[in-house]
């Protein structure tokens, strides 16, 4: 999938060389929505809530820089583990934020990054579990100033 | 070359979970800015980072644009063993940079 990806964008690019398009146009996973990435995590089952803690803060003056921290709930043993953690926007011109790829060794399912908003919107954790179960938790926050983001996505 | 800084305890109890900070120099580029002449900046992000203990993945993360500028990871793992934990970011244009730190399990 990233190698067919790969190549749209380099097929893109070409195109863009070729009669001035813009190279966001051609690159698929751009067009996803919320609700589409999402079913390409979930691929038909159906989340819990509960299990997963979603940390962010309310509010945040720029939405350049947000911390955040992904916490779950698990005894990550080998047979009973966390495996992926996913966060996604619903507000951002694209949903997908970042997955992290979690395991037994890991001993403690809690990851922290810093991630753009480019509006006041919802964020969503999930965390997949060994056993193939899916957790959910939402956050909302307020952004005064949004990170860059111009109105080329809506072309 | 992208500089990037880590934080591994040098010295940990075995078994013990300890947390590991990364942080790259990057500008993750969302390919939604325009330069100065008004030409789109073309999308340019870490891809994809992968951290290693001994040679063993222990975690790894998928990054999308929406991660900011400089990506900076918090995340846990279990000294088993002393060795090296090796981390690897992988840039789309190809690029890859790396760091390595000691740990010393008693």
């Amino acid at each position: 999938m990233r190698a067919d990806r790969r190549s749209v964008l380099v097929l893109a690019g070409g195109a863009l060389a070729l009669v001035g398009l813009r190279p966001l146009a051609a690159r698929e996973a751009d067009r996803l929505t919320y609700q589409e990435a999402l079913r390409a995590i979930t691929a038909g089952r159906e989340p819990s809530d509960g299990r997963v803690t979603l940390e962010l803060p309310k509010i945040a003056e720029t939405g350049n820089s947000v911390s955040i921290t992904v916490r779950a709930e698990s005894p990550m043993t080998r047979d009973d583990h966390v495996v992926r953690l996913h966060v996604l926007s619903k507000g951002n011109p694209r949903p997908n934020v970042a997955t992290f790829h979690l395991g037994p060794r890991a001993g403690l399912a809690e990851v922290g990054t810093r991630i753009k908003l480019s509006r006041t919107q919802q964020v969503v954790a999930l965390a997949e579990m060994s056993d193939g179960t899916l957790w959910r938790d939402q956050a909302s926050i307020v952004v005064t100033l949004g990170a860059c983001v111009e109105d080329i996505w809506l072309d | 070359m992208a500089q990037a800084r880590i934080s591994v305890p040098k010295t940990a109890a075995k078994g013990e979970i300890v947390e590991i900070k990364t942080l790259i120099q990057h500008p993750m580029e969302t390919g939604f800015r325009r330069d100065l002449d008004g030409k789109v900046i073309p999308v340019h992000i870490i891809e994809r980072f992968v951290c290693t203990y001994n040679g063993e993945v222990v975690f790894r993360a998928d990054f999308h644009p929406s991660i900011a500028a400089n990506p900076y990871l918090t995340f846990r793992t279990v000294a088993t063993e002393s060795g090296r934990l090796e981390f690897v970011w992988h840039d789309d244009d190809g690029s890859v940079y790396r760091e390595s730190a000691e740990i010393e399990v008693v």
